[in-house]
């Protein structure tokens, strides 16, 4: 009799085990994130950080999360805002705590599980440790990881989304970043209407044809290459030093062949990233045009291909080449990503 | 019955030979597969003086008044030799300290090691470069990028990498900054990180330390642990192959002059003398 109940009662265990594992897999499934067709390799390692609708879920609170920073102001999501590309819309240099003025534009955040390093001078090489750079910035979030996780402890929702993303409700930085990773790396651009006609789902107008055309014939795509429109080299393309005398690459590497080189920005999503540059100094794709075809300065670093035989520096391009140009790269807006619900801010 | 005599008659025998042994030899017997302890006690001086931080004034070679507000540095890949030759290499997950001049606590580094007789250790001095380019899980305690204060931080956020060596102060010799501070900061890091294909590397600031017990040899044993005291003279950050000026380099971070501090400060270290702690 004793041994039945016994019997009963582990069946009973037993069960309730499978239905709360059973639970708990259905509460937190995994999030696929695949590699667009035409993008390069990813790198980042899924399998060290595997996506989870939890770990997204927390990972997008965290990212529009104020708390991040030292008054509480500043969230990633404050100069990362979505409709412009997750760019600091209209700013040329971004503004952090107490309006402290930044020494560069803010950078998109798309696409980055394919990228090898971050930042315009490609200082940080692993995305989970890329979140600590701004937040700990005195003129970004100003804040230190021990005080952000402290404020997240006693916060009434995140130790529960915590426990969510990662089976516990402990609060950790490896657990934050880790969070932080989940979100970004599954914010991929692949969508725009350039993507769309390489899947032979739409049409270019005869404009947009002609300025691809013209962006692979004026050699564009040497450095604006691939599916993610950059082939994620540092290069110095000619910017005056007369205002800024940032030597950029220089600063990780210390090697003189790097001074004034920046990150070979993707060209994805550009038509709403204004202001353009590593300082933000131009304005629209117009002047970033002009610069290139007569605005480069002679230095040292310049790159040899933008140095011509006939002396003079840049791509010689007619005013109806650039416009032609320009109508191409408005076709790598990608609406569904700019306007995606998953990654706007939590209501 | 039979069974049971062969057995008491093993033990009695084995006894034996556990006291003939003891009688013979002059030190105490050691099981070489059973653990023991070892510290390693850095102890951090100005030339012939104690480092005291904010209060002492000390003099280095370029002539210049200094203090000293802050010191901090990681030994880590801790590696001690036998007096046979042979070495114990700390497992590695478990062999990062950090120093901090302002927490005795951290002066003592308590190591688990098997029991033997040792000649020597050797140690780096910052992080290898492989633990700086791994996963954050793999990068816990000292180690952990996400645990440290900024007044205290150990690691360059803008450009991946851990500080090895944070030494802050003062001298009356250094112009004053915005703030009215004659303050000096090296922050000494770089692990010789590669860039491009094939990849230059950039500086590396890694210093592996190898020290001698010369006569004294450190006896771990089930009841005995060695306590080796380890000199760090500051003043051997300034004065070295490079005399170096506080006036002329108020502040050293990641820059190509850092090399020269390293090379400095790989001379900063001298083992100095034993104490033999009974027990454990």
């Amino acid at each position: 009799m004793k041994r039945t109940a016994f019997f009963a009662l582990a069946c009973v265990l037993l069960a309730a085990a499978v239905v709360v594992s059973c639970g708990q897999r259905d509460v937190n499934p995994m999030i696929e994130v695949s590699t667009p067709p035409h993008f390069p390799p990813m790198i980042y390692d899924l399998n060290k950080n595997p996506v989870t609708q939890a770990g997204f879920e927390l990972g997008r609170a965290l990212f529009y999360e104020g708390q991040l920073s030292r008054d509480g102001t500043v969230s990633c999501g404050f100069c990362h805002q979505q409709s412009a590309g997750f760019t600091h819309h209209g700013h040329d240099l971004s503004h952090g705590v107490d309006d402290r003025l930044g020494k560069r534009n803010a950078l998109p955040i798309q696409n980055l599980a394919f990228y090898r390093d971050f930042m315009w001078d490609g200082g940080i090489h692993d995305l989970d440790l890329q979140p600590l750079a701004p937040i700990e910035n005195p003129v970004e979030m100003d804040e230190s990881m021990p005080n952000i996780l402290e404020k997240l402890r006693k916060h009434p929702h995140y130790p529960r989304m915590f426990e969510r993303a990662f089976g516990t409700p402990e609060i950790t930085g490896e657990r934050l970043l880790k969070a932080l990773s989940q979100f970004m790396v599954t914010m991929i651009s692949a969508n725009s209407r350039y993507d769309q006609y390489l899947r032979g789902e739409t049409q270019l107008t005869a404009d947009e044809l002609r300025g691809l055309q013209l962006f692979k014939q004026k050699g564009c795509d040497h450095c604006h290459s691939g599916g993610l429109f950059t082939d994620q080299t540092y290069r110095n393309n000619g910017l005056s030093l007369a205002f800024n005398q940032d030597v950029g690459r220089y600063e990780i590497t210390l090697n003189e062949q790097d001074k004034y080189k920046f990150r070979v920005p993707s060209l994805r999503n550009v038509e709403v990233t204004r202001p353009y540059m590593h300082d933000g100094r131009f304005r629209n794709l117009e002047m970033v045009l002009d610069h290139y075809s007569e605005g480069m300065e002679d230095i040292p670093t310049l790159d040899p291909l933008f140095k011509r035989t006939d002396g003079k520096r840049g791509i010689p391009m007619t005013a109806e080449e650039k416009r032609l140009i320009i109508a191409f790269l408005k076709t790598l807006t990608d609406e569904t990503f700019l306007h995606d619900k998953r990654f706007s801010e939590p209501e | 019955m039979k069974l049971h005599f062969r057995f008491l008659h093993i033990i009695f025998l084995s006894g034996f030979t556990i006291l003939t042994a003891c009688k013979n030899e002059v030190e105490p017997e050691f099981n070489p597969s059973a653990r023991g302890r070892l510290l390693l006690e850095f102890d951090n001086v100005v030339g012939t003086r104690d480092l005291e931080l904010n209060r002492g004034v000390y003099r280095n070679a370029a002539g210049e008044e200094f203090s000293v507000s802050q010191l901090q540095y990681y030994v880590s890949n801790i590696r001690l030799r036998k007096t046979d030759g042979s070495e114990y290499v700390v497992p590695q997950d478990s062999s990062y300290f950090l120093v901090q001049e302002h927490k005795p606590e951290t002066h003592i580094i308590r190591l688990s090691v098997p029991q033997g007789d040792y000649a020597g250790v050797s140690f780096i001095l910052g992080v290898d470069s492989l633990r700086s380019t791994m996963d954050i899980s793999r990068r816990q305690g000292v180690l952990n990028p996400t645990d440290m204060s900024r007044e205290e931080g150990m690691y360059w956020t803008w450009n991946s990498g851990y500080i090895f060596l944070r030494m802050e102060g003062t001298s009356p010799q250094i112009a004053p900054d915005p703030s009215g501070n004659r303050r000096f900061r090296y922050h000494i890091g770089g692990f010789g990180g590669g860039f491009g294909t094939p990849p230059v590397r950039t500086i590396n600031n890694i210093k592996t330390i190898t020290l001698s017990f010369g006569r004294d040899i450190a006896k771990v044993r089930n009841n005995s642990t060695p306590q080796m005291h380890i000199i760090g003279d500051v003043l051997k950050v300034f004065n070295g192959s490079t005399t170096i000026s506080l006036a002329q380099n108020p502040t050293v971070m990641f820059s190509p002059f850092s090399v020269n501090v390293a090379n400095n400060y790989a001379n900063m270290f001298e083992y100095h003398h034993m104490h033999t702690i009974v027990g454990r």
